[in-house]
């Protein structure tokens, strides 16, 4: 039951894919920058990482060390694919809804498509940030093949929780608002600006928000050269399955529902 | 050819009158409210109500189905069921292959992309890989007749062409089993017919069509058998002449009297030579048209017009008691009148309209005007096309030499024929 929804998203990929092109094109379409916006933010992003970091160490008097500005770099790219992702991927039924209602498709292609549009802007951050890697010397180490495995799991973490937001928000237009505020105040309680080591004891608590492992281990991989800690990553893998799982069931329990309550 | 292509049983589809709960601000004092009243919520079931009910049919290969019904008969439920945007209260329904729907066309059109990009948009849409649209997308364009403005962004379109677009993409996907709404109503004459052309096409390569509209004419045209939906049940379902039929005297119940106006007409109704009620006629018939009226007070100096409009409600034929040679109609209270007109049904196929109207012929007031009272249906052999039939005969067809001088002929002998 539940492997007919993905079934049918395989069974429809071209359309997926057009989706997650139309997403991508219809963005820096008619924009005064166009594609420089998939560069310019990054920049921004990693520059404001980098002054928050700044003024950290100012306060509290300790030497700013060049990990520390490449980890910040590692982890608010992702952080920012994650925060897009859910936001458009929230509003992706209810911006569809002439065709949720209209034509019958498979309306998972709809959230899981604003998640992977953004995956374009990912791309880009990456590769700036990878420059930026090499610029700085930060080197090479075998950990960096854990890299692949993190982003899917933060990929697939967002499809979930994209869904889920994304189905709510048709029947409660309030969702949205919910799930703004939710974002804006995550960074906080997420270690994108520092690290979770900062809070000794309490570190535990601000792991269990699920994206916060991830986040450390892509820093711990990349910059650290250093394996990241595997309890915590199977944390964040089982809550991705247990969250993919329950929005499947969400998702094809409410899809009949759709046509008449949008 | 007589597999089942489309079989629909028993399906009924429950909906709710009013407001659901749109947010969750509004949904927690109501869910609260509930929880702490005792009495069970208020009327669920009383606002709920049957769209449609234990609605049966099937259709086979190759065969144009019809589904008639007035406003608010339950055919967009119907046809929201067929393509499985909605999923039915109860009963099932089985699709041999492929459905495809050329409804809702231009839903998946993205303003701000181009022709080109659209149609590989909603070619994926409607369930075409991109192999499929590059090898077809010389056949959509040159469909849709928007070669030159295939690289401007649709939202420069006219309405028109937005909607061309939108059917010739669909058009081009393969289905065992189309569904088909207003949409022949897209587009001039010309494209109209082009979309009449592919329809055949599909019909005669062994798909299955499913025709839903109010357009008579057109279900006529097309459909072989046809059901006809009242406020969510069949009321008929068959050969399309018959259903038709049934469709369109169930309008003709006594009329109320209103005690207000003093006189009223109480009956309008179309009949053959031998006084039967009849709603379809051949092209050339003899048509009677009775008008029966109704008087509370005394009414002096009347006269009954009948007026035939086209399905476009264009006012084709007038006439009058009183132009007809009667004396000026006096009732005294409580006295009836019946008149009937006897016609010669020169038109060509279509639809058409009687509005009967009662009034003082001196000044010209009306008492009375009854809008669209009978519709009657006249099917016409191929040899005429438009509203009226001038009843032509071929009298030469002549082929002579290229030399002859053509601005001498073109006065005399239009060689055309009625395909």
């Amino acid at each position: 039951m539940l492997f007919r929804s993905i079934r049918e998203l395989v069974a429809r990929r071209e359309l997926l894919y057009m989706l997650i092109w139309r997403e991508t094109v219809v963005r820096y379409k008619q924009s005064i920058m166009g594609l420089l916006w998939a560069v310019l933010m990054p920049i921004l992003i990693v520059g404001s990482g980098f002054i928050i970091r700044y003024a950290f160490s100012r306060v509290a008097g300790t030497p700013l060390a060049l990990a520390d500005l490449t980890s910040v770099a590692v982890k608010a790219a992702p952080w920012a694919f994650f925060v897009a992702a859910l936001r458009f991927g929230t509003n992706s039924l209810v911006a569809n809804s002439t065709l949720v209602t209209k034509i019958f498709l498979p309306r998972l292609v709809f959230p899981v498509a604003a998640v992977c549009a953004q995956l374009f802007d990912f791309l880009v951050a990456g590769l700036i940030i990878g420059l930026l890697l090499l610029v700085l010397q930060a080197g090479l180490s075998i950990y960096l093949l854990w890299l692949p495995i993190l982003i899917a799991v933060l990929v697939v973490m967002a499809c979930a929780f994209a869904v889920i937001f994304a189905a709510a928000s048709l029947f409660f237009r309030d969702v949205k608002y919910l799930v703004d505020v939710l974002l804006t105040f995550a960074i906080f309680f997420t270690p994108v600006f520092y690290e979770s080591s900062l809070f000794g004891n309490w570190a535990p608590v601000l792991l269990v928000n699920p994206v916060s492992p991830l986040l450390e281990a892509i820093s711990a991989t990349v910059v650290l050269h250093r394996s990241p800690s595997l309890p915590w990553i199977g944390y964040s893998v089982v809550f991705t399955v247990l969250l993919s799982w329950a929005a499947l069931a969400m998702f094809s329990k409410l899809e009949p529902l759709f046509a008449e309550s949008v | 050819m007589s597999e089942i292509a489309l079989d629909v049983r028993d399906v009924s589809k429950k909906f709710r009158r009013g407001e659901l709960y749109d947010s969750l601000r509004d949904l927690i004092p109501a869910a609260a409210r509930r929880m702490f009243s005792r009495r069970p919520p208020a009327g669920l079931g009383k606002r709920e109500f049957w769209a449609l009910k234990d609605v049966s049919f099937s259709s086979r290969r190759g065969e144009a189905f019809g589904i008639i019904g007035g406003n608010g008969a339950g055919k967009s439920t119907m046809l929201k069921l067929l393509t499985g945007i909605m999923r039915p209260t109860t009963g099932s329904i089985w699709v041999a292959g492929r459905l495809s729907a050329l409804i809702e066309v231009s839903a998946g059109f993205h303003p701000d992309l181009t022709g080109r990009e659209n149609i590989y948009l909603n070619g994926a849409i409607f369930g075409m890989t991109r192999d499929e649209i590059r090898r077809r997308f010389d056949a959509i364009v040159a469909f849709s007749g928007l070669g030159e403005f295939i690289d401007t962004p649709v939202k420069r379109y006219s309405s028109g062409m937005f909607a061309r677009l939108g059917f010739s993409v669909a058009a081009h996907v393969d289905a065992d089993v189309l569904l088909i709404d207003e949409v022949l109503s897209v587009g001039d004459y010309m494209f109209q017919q082009k979309c009449i052309e592919r329809i055949d096409t599909v019909l005669a390569n062994g798909a299955t069509v499913v025709f839903v509209s109010h357009n008579l004419q057109a279900v006529a045209n097309l459909c072989s058998r046809s059901l006809l939906l009242e406020r969510g049940v069949v009321q008929a379902i068959g050969p399309t002449g018959d259903v038709i039929r049934t469709y369109l005297t169930r309008g003709q119940e006594e009329r109320a009297i209103d005690a207000d106006r003093g006189i009223s007409l109480t009956n309008v109704s179309t009949r053959d030579a031998d006084g039967a009620l009849r709603n379809r006629f051949e092209s050339g018939d003899k048509l009677y048209v009775t008008v029966e009226a109704q008087a509370l007070t005394r009414h002096e100096d009347m006269s009954v017009a009948i007026q035939i409009f086209d399905n476009n409600h264009y006012l084709l034929f007038e006439t009058c008691t009183q132009r007809l040679g009667a004396n000026p109609i006096t009732l005294d209270a409580k006295q009836t009148l019946k008149c009937t007109f006897g016609l010669d049904l020169s038109l060509a196929r279509g639809t058409f309209h009687v509005d009967a109207l009662l009034y003082r012929y001196v000044t010209n007031s009306p008492y009375d005007l009854w809008k669209t009272a009978a519709t009657f249906f006249v099917a016409g052999g191929p040899d005429v096309r438009g509203v009226v039939t001038l009843h032509p005969q071929l009298v030469a067809c002549d082929i002579r030499a290229a030399k002859a001088d053509l601005n001498d002929e073109s006065g005399q002998s239009h060689g055309r024929s009625g395909e």
